[in-house]
């Protein structure tokens, strides 16, 4: 089959196509592919016919207008997703042709720029969780802390983890798919019952900071709790509330993951986000992903390269430490460029807003009849009330006044309702929230 | 010290440039009462954030992209990622705020234009395969590949076939491919190539038994080459029971040529960092959908979009899943770009990239086997491999002669991959260069040749004209300094 189509992302015409044919000795396109099995070559394509960029823009525009923005409307929905303001900075510098349409750096004499920007978030996302190393990133916050699971129990040579139930329940169910093939248990326990789980086959505790609830578990026992036999303490932490909470590392964390979306990266519908992943420099050897090292050049010169190439796939194969090569490097450099903008007192300032709004919220909505908060203790920015009905019942009365209420988890709570407040909402959208609960009661 | 490519300076460090006192970033005051702040067990004594101001973040970032090479700025052969064009408006519509600046978690009521070109795009990729259903949820090639084997040993235990408990795996094959089957449980079997590039069958028939689970196939294989046993392959380990999967990592090839699933394929997952133009980003995010046969469709990753009598999209689970396999749908913003680029092309349009993309490395390939050993001397796919043995006898390698085409101003190709070949030198030119850009990098070929001859020296310590020369990646590895100390420096 010969196309005339001349597509706009194809330089070469058809005459100068002919022109390449002729030097290779063929007199036609499909000459090219007579290696397919002849029956099964040029098989119909049933898609839609070309549009130019101008239909497609509104194609695209319609489809886009038939979801509701956060931006649109008073937003109380978390629960794993973030909406944080991001600098306009963030998109402009991250959208350069030179770091967008660059591939994997594996030329480091013309990668310079991707490779420090991984060593400079390298560098950040350690300092954030108190830990010694951090790498190059991973997929997401779930699958970078099934890849923890799976180093612990590397480090450890142990086959058992034991995780708490206020851990994310996607995060539970991506550790599930993890290790369904590799004989490893997964004990998921209250997290009052810990104590009582690990034993000396026990290669990991597995918790969230803070936890899918909102709540902050406390790390130190926990921490102590898995050192006593001899397992390792594994943290999912939220990147952005690490502007005033004390990171896992102080309490003595041996593996910190999280979810990187809250700190530079749109909701954008699940993705793409970017996994983080750090640990204790005596188990680098066992992480995996990339690592960007310093090194010089020939002339004496500072320069970046990936480094301990050998624990990866493409060098080691079957016996690498994971199967991960493309990764979120875009979504790095994003998080980069966020945090270098908020920098030391900026982060700070958006955790503590986060904070105070979400617990002058709380303190309102509890006082409400019909209304409590289920949980004691500390919170960031998320907390659970319990509502007089069902929250999806709620949900849909308050999206009559263009409110997204919280995520449903009448599962664990009786009609409870996950709420999350972030800097994003005024204490106008607050007080509108807690007017509309009001009239729901 | 002087400055590294002509633009401001990107020698030091943020912590390097941090001076107390500077922002980045207004944040707005505070509008409601403060509440106490928690126990200060659970507070951090210090941030080690660098201070700078927006002028700064915006200057010093800008200058480090400046010392990429990448698809605007540069030709970027690199054989087996292809690197083509990322068109623009792809990038502008997953940015739109309905697309970008929704929550996963939103009722599907508030997200059914998402969840619509998520449904759309599983018939695109299913229609492209010859499969019979797709799900998005994996996030990149590696990911697919986990994902499509957990389903392969979902399957075999469903039917209680628990015996099989190896994975064969050829030779050519990325490293990915052993490794994802590592994850799930299997033994990798190598299969070696035979002496035309092509799956040796008789190598496949020795392992081919009841303990088999199935193989892992690239095809064009990473030698560039349309394995013509592809018929037989499939034969072979369908008959002992086993099941084939295909990496679809070379897909940029065969669009609209032939379909995976009518060959014989059960699942395979799609590239669309490769094939469908979303842009790489430095090493990601991609995506890797993963699309099946109708036997392995109740195995798929969770969630597939679904859609009613009504119209309605929503969210579901395959009945024997293999479970969730990323936090929630996929990387939405990646399938976006990929969908727009499916929709302007048309069926015409993907055609026209497989043919303008294989007749590329095809003219390269002729262009060029005068002086460079050409392993397997057929007509070639997307990519044309070479080996340096020629210029090795003159003490170039093939490792030398790549970097000295970052002199040239041409990125260089993939090198000793695959495995199999000798100084291998992996080209793909994708269909987005002009004949005028072929024309100057096979030029720049054949000058490093002749330079391996006659300044073999040059060749030998390139590049020479980059931000930084050779480096160090012994010592790196040796002695890792894996982030910024303020001791170190």
């Amino acid at each position: 089959m010969v196309t005339n189509f001349q597509s706009h992302y194809i330089p070469n015409t058809i005459a100068e196509q002919d022109e390449l044919l002729a030097a290779v000795g063929l007199s036609s396109v499909d000459d090219l592919f007579s290696d397919i099995p002849d029956d099964y070559r040029n098989p119909p394509l049933r898609l839609p016919d070309p549009m130019s960029e101008l239909e497609i823009q509104r194609e695209l525009g319609a489809m886009a207008g038939r979801n509701r923005p956060l931006s649109s409307g008073p937003s109380f929905l978390g629960a794993g997703s973030y909406y944080h303001f991001i600098p306009s900075i963030v998109k402009a510098v991250m959208t350069r042709g030179e770091f967008l349409t660059a591939y994997t750096p594996y030329q480091p004499e013309v990668s310079q720029g991707t490779l420090q920007v991984i060593f400079e978030f390298q560098t950040m996302i350690s300092a954030l969780y108190g830990m010694e190393v951090a790498n190059a990133g991973m997929y997401d916050g779930a699958t970078s802390l099934a890849e923890a699971v799976l180093m612990a129990c590397r480090v450890t040579r142990r086959q058992q983890v034991v995780v708490s139930d206020t851990v994310a329940p996607a995060y539970r169910q991506v550790i599930a798919t993890y290790c369904q093939a590799q004989g490893i248990a997964i004990d998921i326990v209250r997290t009052a019952d810990i104590g009582a789980s690990v034993t000396e086959a026990t290669a990991g505790v597995v918790a969230q900071y803070p936890n899918f609830y909102g709540g902050l578990d406390d790390l130190a026992a926990l921490a102590a709790t898995a050192h006593d036999d001899g397992a390792l303490l594994v943290v999912s932490a939220d990147p952005l509330a690490m502007g005033m909470l004390k990171p896992p590392g102080e309490f003595g964390a041996d593996i910190v993951t999280g979810e990187g979306q809250p700190i530079g990266i749109p909701p954008s519908f699940g993705g793409p986000y970017l996994g983080l992943f750090s640990c204790k420099q005596q188990y680098i050897r066992q992480m995996p992903s990339r690592l960007v090292g310093r090194t010089t050049d020939t002339q004496g010169r500072t320069g970046y390269v990936l480094t301990l190439q050998t624990r990866e796939q493409h060098i080691r194969r079957e016996r690498a430490t994971s199967n991960i090569c493309t990764n979120e490097a875009l979504y790095a450099l994003a998080s980069t460029i966020y945090l270098a903008a908020m920098g030391r007192q900026g982060l700070r300032q958006v955790a503590e807003l986060c904070y105070h709004k979400s617990h002058y919220a709380a303190s309102a909505i509890g006082g409400l009849d019909g209304y409590s908060l289920p949980q004691s203790g500390e919170f960031f920015q998320e907390f659970v009330v319990t509502c007089p009905e069902a929250p999806a019942k709620i949900n849909r009365r308050l999206m009559e006044r263009n409110i997204l209420g919280g995520l449903d988890v009448s599962d664990r709570f009786e009609n409870g309702m996950l709420l999350c407040v972030t800097e994003m909402n005024s204490r106008e959208d607050i007080d509108l929230l807690v007017d509309a609960l009001s009239a729901e009661k | 010290m002087l400055n590294k490519g002509g633009n401001r300076d990107t020698t030091s460090l943020l912590m390097d440039r941090s001076v107390p006192g500077r922002v980045g970033v207004i944040t707005p005051g505070l509008d409601v009462p403060a509440a106490p702040l928690p126990d200060a067990a659970y507070l951090r004594d210090d941030l080690p954030l660098p201070e700078v101001s927006e002028p700064e973040v915006v200057q010093y970032f800008t200058s480090l992209s400046q010392l990429n090479f990448s698809i605007d700025t540069h030709f970027y052969p690199l054989g087996s990622c292809t690197m083509k064009y990322n068109p623009k408006i792809n990038d502008e519509v997953a940015f739109l705020p309905g697309f970008a600046g929704i929550h996963p978690q939103q009722p599907a009521e508030q997200s059914q234009g998402a969840l619509e070109l998520l449904c759309r795009l599983q018939d695109f990729l299913t229609e492209v395969t010859g499969m019979a259903a797709t799900s998005l949820a994996t996030l990149a090639g590696a990911h697919g590949e986990l994902g499509g084997v957990l389903m392969m040993r979902a399957y075999h235990l469903a039917r209680g076939d628990s015996g099989r408990t190896k994975m064969g795996i050829p030779d050519s094959a990325h490293g990915t491919n052993p490794a994802s089957a590592a994850m799930a449980g299997f033994d990798v079997v190598t299969i070696p190539s035979d002496a035309d590039g092509n799956t040796d069958l008789a190598a496949l028939r020795e392992i081919a038994s009841d303990d088999l689970a199935g193989v892992m196939i690239t095809l064009p294989s990473t030698l560039g080459l349309f394995d013509t046993n592809i018929l037989e392959v499939c034969q072979i380990v369908h008959d002992c029971g086993g099941l084939v999967y295909g990496d679809g990592a070379n897909m940029n090839a065969l669009l609209g040529r032939a379909k995976l699933g009518e060959l014989g394929f059960d699942v395979c997952h799609l590239n669309l960092h490769k094939t469908f133009s979303t842009p790489h980003g430095g090493g990601g995010p991609g995506a890797g959908p993963v699309c099946c046969g109708e036997n392995l469709a109740p195995y798929l990753a969770a969630p597939v979009v679904a859609v009613n009598d009504a119209g309605e999209y929503s969210l579901a689970e395959p009945e024997q899943s293999i479970g969730k396999i990323s936090g929630f749908h996929g990387n939405f913003g990646v399938l976006v770009r990929a969908y727009t680029y499916i929709r302007t092309l048309g069926a015409a349009g993907l055609l026209s990239i497989s043919g303008n993309a294989v007749l590329n490395a095809n003219y390269i390939m002729e262009s060029l086997k005068d002086i460079y050993e050409l392993p397997y001397d057929r007509t070639c796919m997307h990519e044309v491999v070479f080996s340096a043995d020629r210029q090795r006898e003159r003490g170039v390698s093939g490792l030398e002669v790549a970097k000295r085409l970052l002199d040239y101003g041409f990125h260089a190709p993939t090198m000793y991959f695959p495995l199999i070949v000798h100084e291998a030198l992996m080209i793909e030119p994708t269909e987005s260069e002009t004949k005028e850009t072929l024309d100057a990098f096979i030029d720049a070929l054949r000058v490093i040749d002749s330079e391996a001859t006659s300044e073999p020296e040059l060749v030998q310590h390139a590049p020479h004209t980059t931000p930084v020369s050779r480096l160090d990646e012994a010592t790196a590895a040796r002695r890792p300094v894996l982030r910024w100390e303020a001791a170190a420096d």
